[in-house]
C-alpha cells in the first residue's frame, strides 16, 4: 500500500488547523464564508490539528521503521523532527500541571511556527520544480 | 511511558518532565525564571476572596491603578490603518479613567448586585486559571503560566491579535492598539496591538511584596497562599458558614477562589455583564478535550510502530510461502 495520501492528507489538515490558530480567518472574512465557519473555531481547530498530528505521528514512524530515514531525505527530516518536537512540547504544555518558563514558551512556539513555514515553502519549491520539468519534458518532445 | 501516569498524579508528571529534561528548562533561565513566584511555596499560590468582607470602597482597584498604571500602554498615534477594511482599531487612551469595567488601563474591577437583600461586592480581574486557555493557545508565545500559578502576557512579545481574550471563558484580556510589536512587523495587515490584564503584581511580587490589590484592602478580603491550603480553607467556610465557592472547579480550577454568601447563579443573574463585564457561570474545562486528544498523539507512534511490524511480518510470511513452494 502506497502511504504517501496519509502524509498528503496529514499535512493539510495540518497546515490549514495550523494556521488556524492565528487570529486570520476571522479577520480575512474566510470563516464567514458559508460552511467555512469553523476555521474560526479556535478550540475546533485545535483538536483537529491534534487528530492531524497524530496522523501524521503514525506515518512518519510507520515511514522510517519500513524503508529507513534516507528514504524520507535528510532536509525533510530535519524540518519534521523540529516540528514534532516543538509540537510534542507545546502539547505537554497544554496538559494541567505542566508549564515551561516564558522564554522556553517564546522559542518553542516560534521555531514550531518556523519549521512550519519551511516546511510549506519546500512543498511549494517542489511542486514548482515538478512543474517545470514536466514542461520541459513536454517541450522536448 | 506516559500512559501509566494517573492524570491526576502532579509530581509524577512534574518527574517525568524533568527527567526528560523538559521541566528544567527553567534552570536555563535563571534571572526570568526566579523573579517568577508568588510567596515560594513549591505549587501553585493562589488568592481566596471572602465576599463576605468586602464593603465595595474601591481601595484594591485604587491601588491597582497606582501601581501598575507605570506598565499601561502608551499608544502612538495615529493609529494604523487596518486591512481588510473594516478591521478595528481598539483604543481606551480616552478612557483611562474608566474603572467600570475591564480595560488596558484598568486591570481590576468591582461588580456589586443585591441578592436576597444582601449587598454584595466583587473585585473582578484574571481568575489566573490552572490550565490557562488564553496562555496554551497563544500562537505567539507571547503568554505563558509560572508555575507559581500566575498566568501573564508578555507586552513586548504580544501582536494583540485578541485570540486569549476569545478563548478565555471570561474575557478578561483588554486590547489597545498602536502600541507593542506590529507595529514593527505590518502594521496593516497582521497584529493589533497588545492583550494587558492583571499579573498579580509580578514586579511587586519578585522582590517579596503583596500584590497591591490585597495590601490596600482595609477588610483583608483576600488571602494569599498555596492552593490546596487555600482550597481546603474554602471547603471549610463554605460547609461552616453555609455559603458558595467559585473558581474550585470552573475552567479546570482556578487560582482565584471566590466565597459568597449568596449563591453565583443569583450573583451572576443580578451583576452587569458585558466587555469588560465578566460573568460568574460555572464553567468546564475549555482544555479538556484537547488534552484528551493528546493521549491519541502520544499513542500514534506506538500504532505506526506496530503497523510497519504487521506488514513487516506479512512480508516475510509471504516471502517464505513463495520458497516454500517453489520445492514443491
Ligand atoms: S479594597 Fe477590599 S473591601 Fe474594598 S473593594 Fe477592594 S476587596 Fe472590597
Ligand atoms: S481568566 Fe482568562 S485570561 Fe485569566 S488565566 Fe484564565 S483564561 Fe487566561
Ligand atoms: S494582583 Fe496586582 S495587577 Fe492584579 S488586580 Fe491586584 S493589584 Fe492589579
Amino acid at each position: 500500500m502506497n502511504s504517501a495520501w496519509i502524509y498528503r492528507i496529514a499535512m493539510a489538515v495540518l497546515a490549514v488547523s495550523g494556521v488556524a490558530q492565528m487570529p486570520v480567518f476571522k479577520r480575512y472574512g474566510i470563516a464567514s464564508i458559508p460552511g467555512l465557519g469553523w476555521t474560526a473555531d479556535y478550540f475546533f481547530t485545535h483538536r483537529l490539528h491534534y487528530v492531524a498530528a497524530a496522523l501524521l505521528l503514525f506515518w512518519l514512524v510507520r515511514r522510517l521503521l519500513l524503508d529507513g530515514p534516507a528514504a524520507l531525505g535528510k532536509a525533510r527530516l530535519a524540518l519534521l523532527g523540529a516540528l514534532v518536537l516543538t509540537g510534542a512540547i507545546r502539547m505537554l504544555k497544554n496538559l494541567p500541571d505542566v508549564d515551561f518558563s516564558p522564554l522556553t514558551v517564546m522559542l518553542v512556539d516560534w521555531t514550531h511556527l518556523a519549521a512550519a513555514m519551511a516546511i510549506g515553502l519546500a512543498a511549494l519549491v517542489m511542486l514548482a520544480k515538478r512543474r517545470a520539468d514536466a514542461r520541459e519534458r513536454i517541450n522536448r518532445r | 511511558m506516559l500512559k501509566h501516569i494517573s492524570p491526576d498524579s502532579r509530581i509524577t508528571r512534574r518527574t517525568l518532565l524533568k527527567t526528560l529534561g523538559l521541566g528544567g528548562t527553567a534552570a536555563l533561565f535563571p534571572g526570568r525564571a526566579r523573579a517568577a513566584a508568588l510567596p515560594a511555596s513549591g505549587g501553585e499560590t493562589a488568592t481566596l476572596l471572602d465576599l463576605s468582607k468586602c464593603i465595595g470602597c474601591g481601595a484594591c482597584v485604587e491601588a491597582c491603578r497606582e501601581t501598575n498604571g507605570k506598565r499601561y500602554p502608551k499608544p502612538i498615534k495615529p493609529l494604523p490603518t487596518l486591512l481588510p477594511p473594516g478591521t478595528k482599531n481598539e483604543d481606551f487612551s480616552d478612557k483611562r479613567g474608566d474603572d467600570t469595567r475591564l480595560t488596558p488601563y484598568n486591570w481590576l474591577t468591582i461588580q456589586s448586585a443585591t441578592v436576597d437583600g444582601q449587598e454584595v461586592h466583587i473585585p473582578r480581574r484574571c481568575m489566573h486559571c490552572q490550565n490557562p486557555p488564553c496562555a496554551n493557545l497563544c500562537p505567539w508565545g507571547a503568554a505563558s503560566k509560572r508555575e507559581s500559578g500566575t498566568v501573564e502576557i508578555d507586552p513586548d512579545i504580544c501582536l494583540g491579535g485578541s485570540k486569549c481574550r476569545d478563548v478565555c471563558p471570561w474575557q478578561i484580556p483588554q486590547r489597545q492598539s498602536g502600541v507593542g510589536l506590529y507595529l514593527h512587523i505590518l502594521p496593516t495587515m497582521a497584529g493589533n496591538g497588545v492583550m494587558f490584564k492583571c499579573d498579580r503584581c509580578q514586579d511587586r511580587v519578585a522582590k517579596g511584596q503583596l500584590p497591591a490589590c490585597v495590601e490596600a484592602c482595609p477588610q483583608s478580603v483576600q488571602s494569599v497562599g498555596p492552593r490546596d491550603e487555600l482550597a481546603a480553607q474554602a471547603r471549610r467556610m463554605a460547609s461552616e458558614r453555609g455559603g458558595y465557592l467559585y473558581g474550585l472547579e470552573d475552567n479546570g480550577g482556578t487560582n482565584t477562589i471566590y466565597y459568597s454568601p449568596v449563591p453565583f447563579e443569583k450573583l451572576n443573574a443580578a451583576v452587569a455583564k458585558g466587555p469588560g463585564k465578566p460573568h460568574l457561570a460555572s464553567v468546564a474545562d475549555s482544555m479538556a478535550d484537547s488534552n484528551t486528544l493528546a493521549w491519541a498523539v502520544l499513542l500514534a507512534p506506538l500504532a505506526g510502530a506496530a503497523s510497519a511490524l504487521l506488514k513487516g511480518t506479512k512480508k516475510i510470511l509471504a516471502s517464505k510461502e513463495t520458497k516454500e513452494g517453489s520445492h514443491e
